[in-house]
């Protein structure tokens, strides 16, 4: 007769099988009896959070950072909806999570019991598929079922819920099949004619622009090679969304900066002005497209996306190419490639004229700030941040606010999981927990969250999880006292109604830092700035920096409220030679 | 133009909204209608009608049809975010118009009164495959088949004449000549 195992031992046998290595988890009783189990295997490693959100946040930094799916372990009741955030996050980012959940004993559901609620009907619009395992016999199949959605397609998170006496109940344990039957759902396959489409495209653009997006992360390290020359074959200018950082070098010369609200000037015209988009691995969110209506009205549109469903749901496409980035462009280089040895004519000379409109628009400089000798300015206390770490290999993760944009704006990233942020769903809180994930993914690397103070003390408890593990993430705090981009938005549009978005009674984040037992440093004026980043970076263990940061900056360009991309608000610079000429472009 | 006070840009154009119906076939599991009818709740879809049951007990397969209003743009979106639901096994969609396409639902409803009124209550029924369930001295249950429309019209007419309960379900769909949906 074959071997009878647990619940609890199915478990952890299918993480094993499915090569886990780590868990972010917190105990409770409807899960006791897998953490029981956790000490006969010792090649899973859990890392003990101090909230859930943190777990899910957590696993969410290691997957990003590593490609790996992450892996949450929580309670049933409040344990389950304390990851709800992160599961919405990881959704609608699109990352690959499997959170196992503890359930109230199977005969108890649906009476209210002690720590019960109804998760797999909470979780279900905020994860790709959830299970709630009533059967012993189907728990192997369902784990293993689960990493498949979660990591196949456009990732995202799953969830699996398992009662307490499934845990305890025994059966066999079944294997992973080694070929599922493929269902319509894991093949998309694009044809070589879209492909040929895609060409001729290409070859008759005069004002063409590529616009790659987080698909190109999440398709793995060869899409951002496959990208790299695909750009190099074109000549081609490329933006990139919040999520894309990273996939094409930030500071090369064919790469126009972010687009979107707080893109850059050239970026922003580029995507309005142009004849040909295409787009990869993106999904046209709305802070990409500002009005709707006038989204870049002259252009051919081509739409490269593993997810059907992203295809002509906010913006219609002219060449809708389904299928992973990594295949697609390849198979566009390769056509490049073969019809470039039959004559060797590129179109590189047609677009020479478009290069040069996108040139008068970077001179503009629409990253700029005016800098100062007495306080420190965000962006700057960002540059330098980037120019004291640049040659690390650095893994940057960010809150949700006016620091994530700076970070974004001016942080070059040059490698792809190199950058961690919550873009769709924006949660305040994400950075610290998701450094703490990436730090436990990449051990020897320097993983930086650049914070807003506000956002950072929605999930500060997790720097106890960071010192438990000697986790050296440092937590760089652009602290202006202000919930910023809320504070911004009042400005530009509450006439400058200060509602709630002004922090009092803040913490010291020294002496936080102290209470915690890990590093606090602080820095309040521009000329001590670099010694003391250089001080954070040398520093072997975690770090909270409080860099006090002028209060009143905003972060721009900006396009406003509903209206389309060549409508930018520029910084200070340029607002006052506006007034002067009075093009209208005054605050919205 | 007012200014607008939102980060979010206003809605502009209106296309127009038509009606089709879903057919969707899904694994009987536990959850899985709450799965397909959260996704239209949750993405601001509507629902009209809606009808559910097993069609394969071997296979363990249901059948769900929905009808419902959208723009051609919201029609495509709930076709393939139907498809992505991983109980989904196929998904069809068509025109409300669609000729090749028969749609019915059924109606029962319960009479009251007078024999005068119930004669007037049958002939009324009587195109639609009326079939008596039920009798006594005062009192008749009838079902019928029909376009919901149709339905709609039927039932005002026959409320002064005595009808006190009306059940209906939600529209089934199938397609005629040898063709099945694909």
């Amino acid at each position: 007769m074959p071997k009878l195992y647990t619940g609890a031992e199915i478990v952890f046998k299918c993480l094993e099988d499915q090569k886990v290595e780590h868990i972010f988890g917190y105990p409770g009783g409807a899960v006791l009896p897998i953490y029981d189990e956790l000490k006969n295997h010792t090649s899973i490693k859990h890392i003990l959070v101090r909230h859930e959100q943190g777990a899910g946040h957590a696993a969410e930094g290691y997957a990003r950072s590593s490609g790996k799916p992450g892996v949450v372990l929580v309670t049933s009741g409040p344990g389950a909806t304390n990851v709800v955030t992160a599961l919405t996050d990881a959704y609608m980012d699109s990352v690959p999570l499997v959170c196992i959940s503890g359930q109230v004993p199977t005969h108890l559901i649906g009476t209210d019991a002690f720590q019960e609620c109804d998760t797999t009907g909470i979780t279900r619009p905020c994860t790709k598929h959830n299970w709630l395992v009533k059967d012993i016999n189907d728990l192997s199949e369902i784990m293993h079922e689960a990493f498949k959605v979660a990591t196949t397609g456009r990732p995202g998170p799953v969830l699996v819920d398992i009662p307490k006496d499934i845990q305890f109940a025994k059966t066999k344990y079944k294997k992973p099949k080694k070929e599922k039957k493929l269902n319509r759902k894991s093949k998309n396959e694009f044809s070589q004619k879209q492909i040929d489409q895609l060409i001729d495209l290409l070859k008759n653009a005069k004002k063409p622009v590529i616009y790659s997006g987080g698909g190109v992360i999440n398709s793995g390290p060869k899409a951002s090679d496959a990208l790299r020359e695909f750009v190099e074959l074109t000549g081609f200018p490329i933006t990139s969304t919040l999520q894309g950082l990273g996939a094409y070098p930030g500071d090369d010369n064919q790469f126009l900066g972010m687009l979107g609200m707080h893109g850059t000037y050239e970026a922003n015209n580029a995507m309005h002005d142009c004849d040909l988009l295409i787009n990869i691995g993106a999904r046209f969110d709305d802070r990409i497209t500002g009005k709707i209506d006038e989204f870049s009205p002259n252009s051919k549109k081509v739409h490269i996306d593993i997810d059907p469903s992203s295809i002509n749901k906010i913006i219609k496409v002219d060449l809708a190419i389904v299928g992973d980035v990594t295949k697609v462009i390849g198979k566009v280089n390769k056509t490049i490639l073969k019809k470039k040895n039959g004559h060797s004519k590129s179109n590189k000379s047609n677009i020479a004229k478009w290069w040069e409109q996108i040139q008068k628009w970077r001179g503009k400089d629409s990253l700029n700030f005016v800098n100062s000798n007495d306080s420190i300015k965000p962006q700057h206390a960002v540059r330098r941040l980037y120019e004291l770490t640049k040659d690390k290999d650095t893994y940057v993760t960010t809150e949700v606010g006016q620091h994530q944009m700076w970070a974004a704006q001016h942080y070059k990233f040059n490698k792809p999981n190199r950058w961690m942020t919550s873009g769709g769903l924006g949660t305040m809180g994400y950075g610290l927990p998701a450094a703490v994930g990436v730090q436990i993914a990449h051990p020897e690397k320097l993983v930086v969250d650049i914070a807003g103070e506000a956002s950072v003390l929605m999930t500060m408890q997790e720097m106890s999880t960071a010192v438990q593990y000697n986790l050296p993430i440092k937590i760089f705090i652009l602290n202006n006292q202000y919930m910023g981009m809320v504070r911004q938005w009042q400005e530009l549009l509450h006439e400058k109604n200060y509602s709630e978005s002004y922090s009092e009674a803040l913490p010291d984040f020294l002496k936080m830092a102290e209470a915690y037992g890990c590093k606090g440093i602080k820095a309040e004026n521009p000329s001590e700035l670099d010694e003391k980043i250089q001080e954070m970076i040398d520093y072997k263990g975690p770090v909270i920096f409080d860099c006090h940061v002028d209060p009143n900056e905003n972060c721009f360009p900006m396009i406003p409220s509903g209206k389309p991309h060549n409508q930018m608000i520029l910084g200070p610079n340029d607002q006052e030679e506006n007034k002067i000429k009075g093009k209208g472009k005054a605050l919205v | 133009m007012p200014k607008s006070k939102s980060a979010y840009s206003v809605p502009t154009k209106k296309e127009k909204s038509d009606t089709y119906i879903f057919v969707v076939w899904v694994d009987n599991e536990a959850g899985v209608l709450a799965r397909v009818v959260g996704l239209f709740s949750g993405r601001g879809y509507n629902i009209e009608s809606l009808a559910v049951a097993e069609v394969d007990a071997v296979k363990n397969i249901s059948r769900i049809t929905i009808v419902t209003t959208g723009t051609l743009q919201v029609i495509d979106q709930i076709k393939l975010q139907l498809a992505k639901l991983v109980p989904v096994h196929k998904v069809a969609e068509f025109k409300r118009e669609d000729k090749n396409v028969i749609f019915k639902e059924m109606a029962l409803f319960k009479i009251v009164g007078k024999k005068k009124k119930m004669e007037k209550c049958l002939n009324a029924c009587k195109k639609f495959d009326l079939v008596i369930l039920d009798e006594t001295t005062t009192s008749k249950v009838l079902q019928i088949t029909a376009l919901r429309r149709q339905i709609d019209k039927l039932s005002k007419k026959l409320k002064p004449w005595g009808l006190i309960s009306a059940s209906r379900t939600g529209a089934v769909a199938m397609t005629r000549g040898a063709k099945i949906f694909n």
